[in-house]
């Protein structure tokens, strides 16, 4: 039961990485695009900063009465593409997405959103962009308490001029869309923490944004009802597809999620990559402390441990994607007597993977041997 | 040596009491001598504001103003024709609202013309039926809460027109539905926009500490000069009263609502207003709803006060029957006051609990059930008005209004229980009271007034310092040094002399009582019920009791302070030591503590800020009620203040005398706030 379920799960997953692939080849224009950005909290933020000359150290800055939250971070977010900032408590992670979304203001540097940038809007276009682009989902939920579910959801609609019967409409959709069919008229107070999520979620799609922003939207959960979501949001993304910016300090969601995640440190951005190349090639001895205790099958793909293609070998005609993680398919292989052929996208056999190679990366070993194989993975992601 | 003393606070205050002492024995009682009395520096300060009010309302700014009496322009101060235009506004409502519960033709005339009116008999309003207003009260507290509420406000509102006091009840209400409504739109106003600015916030909050503490009658007195005597002048003295705890709450109700929530609503796409009137507002409606459940009371708190200049009403009449010293009537007339403060205040706490349903498909009649089911009530009510037309020939219509003295009335069975009360524990209760000014009061009083101004410095800024360092201690001082400055240091003496006495033991009581109670879930629960209740009677009402037993004496308010000042006390115990958490009581348990042991080692230290706070409330209650104390006759700093009241040239000493009290109670605040706030900090709790 339990196996069935994580497929699932991942092969919306599957779709993601399909998609990815083309994503991370940078062709596009991004979505969100970060270049620089300071938020430095305190009353004179603005003269420390500039006369510091662009050197922020957060000790120094901390002595004249000011807290370093986001300390030059730069980076892109492509369109589909779901990027995972990931810190614990006080990394600037929070800060970090509400500078983008802003819901603060970011003390130096640029945001641009479909190349538009965003510090320099008015206060009238920036309500303009929330309404048409952007939706957000909060960690405490974050509903009001005074209306239904069904208003709670046709608020965005409604504070933007939607007719009452349309937004109903949209709402009732959306409703359907995070399976809340039935609780239309309850309050928040009567849902649980899952259900209320749920209507927080469809809140922040009601209006269908391109971007969307997540702020630990499953942390305040039960770690089952946290997988259940995790599912939920897959399978949502899998239909929806939008950009999403996700944060979490939970090392294991980010994997299960990301495209592509950024590990905040102090405000300042550690490293960002891939989930596999993270765990691969951790950049800093902060971040390998966290992919320590990674079980390296629940990141790497089937790509990490294919052999190319050797045509003396005998090969089943069982076919697995590259893009698998190797745990979802890891019966598969280790009960075949023959190894598996590795197809990519367009279902072309590029490899093949064998049952030892697979038992060395679970049962010890496996550092050194996926360490070689994933040398030449290291150009995709980018390192900071 | 000097190092434990830096340490000990306990020391220091063995230090400052010894210094007191020798200050207090030592220093001669004699004119002219600084160390016994500060010279009245600020003596003039009253005329002083005397003459820019006067200068404000006759001569500041003269525009010209169209006088249609005489047909052409006349010179005026635009500060008296700002005041006149508000005075004529808030009495027009008064009236609007009283003559629909009592008829009347001054809101048609204000339309017309007298000469109009007189000529249209027909457009005179009747007035509302009592059936019909009591059926439409009992209907809104069925609507907001059910049968409870419906059943208590029938029996209240029926209690008020059987025993005749329907006229003036109405009258009172009529004036506090105009004050209230009024008081929440500008508290809700500045509430709003002190959490928007910050600038306005700490401009607002030194000027609602003063507003809460300033004595009662001291609003009266500018109020009366700008805008003179009558109904709106008492809305208008309670507007000012009632105003400042709702924009507390309203202030504290918005920054309670979870960041995430206003960040919910801005992504949502919410413009400013639309995230103040959609987000923010509905999301801190219960604190707002308790700061119109405050307003509410403050108005009723005011009625027998702002009857003082003019308003009618029950306040009024008993006023009169206390002078006449009509006793029984007066407990009537309080009881229909309380009745309509705990009606106002049952309905306005129902409406904040209650949560707005939404159903989708209501039916035309479901939805407006409610106002159908008035329009029945109002025509049966007609209907038996006309009813009572045909039976009662004599000219009272029993089922229209009861008119004022044609109630049932228990006066004379309540002046036989004070007679009967005199007689019976005459020689006790002489005695008592005997002994108690003779014995206690009277030496007291003497002590305080025999306290040389130098000590009287050193004792409170040496409490400043040790609790709160060179700060508090200023702080402090400068408070002190404004009264010791007037020419009323030996009435503020007496003010203090009676608050003391009364803090101390309204707080021994208070905290007695709340301790006791605090040990078993059902008697907490009673006890705070009762302060509830007894919070809503408006202060004036304790009068009533000890003056059936004791008379006109220090006795009387002194006891009326205590009964009134315990309710805080005992109320903040309570609550300080149950919030205690369970778990630290279980640790407890596990240690091995007794009962005793728990309550001495675990649930007092930790809820000593509480009660700090309780006694910090004790003292403003004793304050308001040491200068209401007035009305029955006291000679301290209220005395002055009544006595204002009456004189032409009243306003500077009226103001100046009301902040004399106000700084008694912030210099005690400072301190108690003081400590609290570090001991809540030393135990890390909120």
């Amino acid at each position: 039961m339990h196996q069935r379920f994580n497929h699932a799960g991942l092969s919306s997953n599957l779709v993601n990485y399909a998609f990815m692939s083309s994503t991370t080849s940078n062709t596009q224009d991004p979505t969100i695009r970060c270049d620089g950005v300071y938020k430095i909290f305190g009353d004179n933020a603005d003269q420390i900063l500039k006369s510091s000359g662009g050197a922020v150290d957060a000790e120094k800055f901390k002595e004249q009465g000011c807290i370093v939250g986001v300390n030059d971070a730069s980076f892109e977010v492509y369109p589909g593409e779901l990027l995972i900032i990931m810190g614990l408590s006080g990394s600037g992670k929070s800060t970090l997405l509400r500078c983008i979304s802003r819901l603060t203001q970011a003390t130096a540097g640029n945001i641009y959103i479909d190349g538009e940038d965003i510090l320099s809007l008015n206060n009238k276009k920036l309500i303009e962009l929330r309404r048409s682009k952007m939706g957000m989902v909060f960690q405490s939920f974050a509903l009001l308490p005074h209306k239904t579910v069904l208003e709670n959801i046709a608020f965005p609609l409604q504070v933007k001029g939607v007719s009452t019967k349309k937004s109903i409409e949209r709402a009732s959709e959306m409703i359907e869309l995070v399976s809340l069919s039935g609780r239309e008229n309850y309050f928040p107070r009567e849902l649980s923490g899952g259900q209320q999520q749920r209507v927080g979620i469809a809140r922040s799609l009601a209006i269908e944004p391109d971007i969307w922003f997540l702020d630990e939207p499953f942390s305040a959960l039960d770690p089952l009802i946290r997988k259940e979501m995790q599912d939920e949001f897959l399978r949502l993304q899998g239909v929806l597809s939008k950009t999403i910016l996700f944060v979490t300090h939970d090392f294991d969601e980010a994997l299960r999620l990301a495209d592509r995640i950024a590990i905040m440190k102090d405000g300042i951005i550690e490293q960002l990559d891939t989930p596999a190349n993270i765990v691969l090639n951790p950049a800093s001895e902060y971040v390998r402390k966290f992919t320590a205790e990674v079980p390296r099958e629940k990141v790497l793909k089937i790509e990490t441990v294919m052999e190319p293609l050797n045509s003396s070998d005998e090969i089943s005609d069982l076919k697995i994607s590259k893009d698998a993680i190797i745990e979802t398919v890891a019966e598969s292989v280790l009960s075949s007597d023959k190894p598996l052929s590795v197809i990519n996208e367009s279902g072309e056999i590029v490899g093949s993977v064998r049952a030892s190679k697979v038992i060395s990366l679970l049962f010890g070993g496996a550092s050194q041997a996926t360490a070689e194989q994933s040398v030449g993975q290291g150009e995709a992601g980018q390192t900071l | 040596m000097m190092a434990t003393l830096r340490e000990n606070k306990f020391l220091q205050l063995v230090l400052l009491i010894v210094v007191f002492l020798l200050m207090y024995t030592f220093i001669p009682a004699t004119e002219g001598n600084w160390l016994w009395r500060l010279p009245p520096l600020l003596q003039q300060l009253p005329v002083v504001i005397n003459n820019s009010v006067d200068y404000l309302m006759f001569d500041w700014w003269l525009i010209d103003v169209y006088d249609p009496e005489f047909e052409e322009y006349e010179e005026k101060p635009l500060m008296r024709q700002v005041t006149r235009s508000i005075s004529d506004a808030v009495l027009f409502l008064i009236e609007l609202i009283r003559e629909i519960m009592l008829g009347g033709v001054k809101t048609i005339v204000a339309f017309s013309s007298w000469d109009w009116a007189t000529a249209n008999q027909w457009a005179r309003f009747p007035g509302l039926p009592w059936t019909v207003v009591t059926g439409g009260v009992i209907l809104l507290g069925y609507a907001l809460s059910g049968i409870g509420l419906a059943l208590f406000v029938g029996f209240a509102f029926t209690y008020i027109a059987i025993f005749g006091q329907w006229e003036p009840s109405m009258q009172t209400l009529s004036f506090v539905l105009v004050a209230a409504p009024i008081a929440i739109l500008i508290g809700l106003l500045l509430g709003v926009w002190s959490y928007r600015s910050k600038t306005v916030e700490n401009v607002l909050n030194p000027l609602l500490n003063i507003a809460q503490i300033m004595p009662h009658f001291s609003y009266l007195i500018p109020v009366m000069v700008f805008f003179g005597i009558g109904d709106h002048a008492g809305a208008i003295a309670t507007i000012i009263f009632a105003t400042p705890p709702m924009v507390r709450l309203t202030n504290l109700g918005l920054k309670k609502v979870p960041a995430e929530v206003g960040e919910a609503g801005l992504m949502s796409g919410c413009t400013n207003w639309q995230l103040m009137r959609r987000v923010l507002i509905p999301s801190a409606r219960r604190d707002i709803l308790l700061g119109v459940n405050q307003v509410i009371m403050q108005c009723l708190a005011m009625v027998v006060i702002a009857s003082l200049i003019g308003a009618k009403g029950l306040g009024n009449d008993l006023l009169i029957a206390l002078n006449r010293l009509r006793i029984g009537l007066a407990l009537e007339i309080g009881v229909c006051i309380v009745l309509i403060a705990i009606v106002l205040d049952r309905l306005s706490l129902a409406w904040a609990n209650k949560q707005t349903d939404y159903f989708a498909d209501q039916s035309f009649k479901e939805r407006h059930k409610h106002t159908i089911w008035f329009v029945g009530i109002a025509a049966a009510g007609i209907a038996l008005a006309g009813v009572g037309q045909m039976i009662f020939k004599d000219g009272f219509n029993y089922l229209f209004l009861i008119p004022h003295n044609k109630g049932i009335t228990t006066e004379p069975f309540w002046q036989a229980g004070v007679d009967w009360m005199w007689e019976t524990f005459f020689y006790t209760l002489k005695g008592f009271n005997e002994w108690l000014i003779v014995d206690v009061l009277i030496p007291v009083k003497k002590a305080f007034l025999a306290m040389p101004v130098a000590a009287t410095f050193t004792l409170a800024m040496g409490v400043g310092f040790i609790v709160g360092g060179i700060r508090s201690a200023l702080i402090v001082g400068g408070y002190l040094l404004f009264i010791a400055l007037t020419e009323w240091w030996d009435r503020a003496l007496i003010t203090s002399y009676l608050m003391t006495m009364a803090v101390l033991i309204s707080g021994f009581i208070g905290i007695v009582v709340g301790t006791l109670c605090a040990q078993n879930a059902t008697a907490t629960r009673i006890l705070l019920a009762w302060c509830d209740t007894f919070q809503t009677f408006p202060s004036f009402i304790y009068l009533i009791p000890v003056m059936m037993l004791f008379g006109v004496t220090d006795t009387s308010v002194l006891i009326a302070i205590v009964v009134y000042a315990t309710i805080p006390a005992a109320r903040y115990t309570v609550i300080g030591l149950r919030s205690v958490p369970e778990e630290l009581h279980d640790a407890g348990s596990m240690s091995g503590v007794n009962r005793l042991q728990r309550l001495t080692s675990i649930e007092l230290p930790l809820s000593f800020p509480h009660m700090a706070l309780g006694i910090n409330q004790t003292v403003v209650f004793a304050l308001a009620m040491v200068i209401i104390g007035a009305l029955i006759g006291t000679d301290d700093l209220g005395q002055l203040i009544l006595g204002s009241l009456s004189d032409r040239q009243g306003v500077g000493n009226g103001l100046v005398l009301g902040f004399c009290v106000a700084f008694i109670g912030l210099a005690i605040d400072q301190i108690l706030r003081t400590w609290a706030n570090q001991r809540k900090a030393a135990l890390g709790i909120d």
